[in-house]
């Protein structure tokens, strides 16, 4: 596997402590863990919003925090691609603007004709002028994602991707994301608390607890032989519920 | 009449180029004391507030002191010009400066922290640097504050007596706006002229604070 994403690091937030090491490739990264077991912490360490106390963060042959180098690159450099839970659209812009201010040079002909694919690609030409407070949740997550692509993105950080959009859309917005990983071929890390969620979309999972990594591998690795009990307690429900949360 | 227009036109002059300056210094510091951590910070901050509790008086002496012919700053600057600010329309506005500087300060930097935290970080993540996303994202959403802020200010200037009449004195004509003008009318027997100048300056101040309070209370979302 050629390593896309090398993460290893510590940081400690009053009395939580987060201790984790992980790498993935040019794939569908998933952390899954319990609420508060560190994982929108490490998001935030990655795409630069917060500084590890100690480690190294490697985004393909780019070094992106290096405590030993003194090496800590601002978020604005790092050329992330990150989906806030919450969107976090600029209220007073429209959509077409919230998607527009993330082209390197927003009044350029160039930003224009990227801006018109994007509205095309995520069907939002017929909201474009609306502000985000008059898009529903799912126009505002695709504002949100058109904006991240906007910016030309080496990876993307999706926090809750599916969390806050209905159950009805979940299951087409989860084969979206895969065909954009796809397109994009660049590495997608996503947080989730949902295990059927995480099943389904990685390729790659990493299994969060307490801000420790209990168990990192593919699915169907993890399932067979789960290493925590809490792991396999999770897989058995999941089992249990009989749901084909998984396929492979 | 001409009195109260030549006092109305002074004042105009008076509170507009201190709140010119305001908007300036004002919304530097504002944007300053908001979004960072530094040394003497609090320190700063108290020394530009304290003109708010001190009698304005207090603010004029030490203005003299800074600025009087004899003072530390002015004492250089009238060897080298031969101007200096006492007794001029420009002293009065520089009273008017330090006075309703506090207004806009504390009103523009509440507005400037209000801005939700993570649209600042999805600007970083975007590519944005910190200048960019202060025009693009921070200003225009505190925007309503900053002008309250403006507003308060220029009320403030507007109505400044003690300062102005410590470094600017009160010229007719020269450096007696519309409170001084009052105080003139008053003491002259002058009643007519005093309630007109009265009503006039209520009148204002009043609009200005209904428009402040107004823009301050409506909100994007």
């Amino acid at each position: 596997m050629d390593v896309a994403l090398d993460v290893r690091f510590r940081k400690t937030l009053g009395s939580f402590s987060l201790d984790v090491s992980w790498q993935a490739g040019c794939e569908i990264v998933v952390l899954f863990g319990p609420s508060g077991a560190g994982k929108s912490l490490t998001f935030q360490a990655l795409a630069g919003l917060v500084t590890p106390d100690e480690g190294r963060i490697r985004l393909g042959d780019a070094l992106l925090f290096d405590s030993a180098r003194g090496v800590n690159l601002p978020a604005r450099e790092r050329e992330v691609g990150y989906l806030f839970q919450h969107y976090a659209l600029y209220p007073h812009m429209s959509a077409r603007d919230n998607i527009r201010f993330a082209h390197p040079h927003p009044g350029s002909r160039e930003a224009d004709r990227e801006l018109d694919a994007l509205l095309q690609r995520f069907h939002l030409g017929e909201v474009a002028d609306l502000f985000p407070r008059a898009l529903s949740g799912g126009q505002r997550q695709r504002v949100a994602l058109a904006r991240a692509l906007m910016r030309r993105p080496r990876w993307l950080l999706l926090d809750e991707p599916l969390s806050a959009v209905d159950l009805a859309v979940r299951r087409r917005i989860r084969t979206e994301l895969k065909q954009l990983q796809r397109t994009l071929s660049i590495p997608m890390v996503l947080v989730t608390h949902d295990l059927g969620e995480a099943l389904a979309m990685a390729d790659y999972l990493v299994i969060y607890d307490g801000g420790r990594v209990v168990q990192a591998g593919t699915p169907a690795a993890i399932l067979q032989n789960p290493e925590n009990p809490v792991i396999a307690d999770w897989a058995g429900s999941a089992l249990v519920h009989g749901e084909r949360v998984f396929s492979f | 009449m001409e009195a109260l227009l030549s006092a109305a036109r002074l004042s105009l002059l008076v509170s507009l180029s201190a709140t010119v300056l305001i908007g300036l210094a004002g919304l530097g510091l504002a944007y300053l004391l908001a979004s960072r951590e530094f040394r003497g910070k609090h320190v700063l901050d108290a020394l530009i507030s304290v003109p708010l509790v001190l009698p304005p008086t207090v603010v004029g002496y030490y203005l003299v002191l800074l600025f009087g012919r004899e003072g530390w700053l002015g004492a250089p600057l009238y060897r080298l010009t031969g101007w200096s600010a006492v007794f001029t329309w420009q002293g009065a506005a520089l009273a008017a400066f330090v006075v309703a500087l506090p207004l806009m300060v504390r009103v523009s930097r509440a507005a400037i922290q209000s801005v939700d935290r993570d649209l600042i970080q999805i600007s970083a993540t975007l590519g944005k640097s910190e200048w960019e996303t202060a025009w693009h994202v921070v200003l225009p959403l505190a925007r309503q504050g900053i002008l309250a802020g403006l507003l308060l200010s220029f009320a403030r200037a507007l109505g400044e007596f003690g300062a102005t009449l410590m470094i600017a004195g009160n010229i007719p004509g020269k450096t007696s706006t519309l409170p001084l003008s009052i105080y003139t009318a008053f003491q002259n027997g002058d009643d007519t002229l005093a309630q007109t100048l009265a009503l006039l300056l209520t009148v204002i101040s009043g609009a200005v604070i209904y428009f402040a309070n107004r823009w301050t209370a409506s909100r994007w979302m």
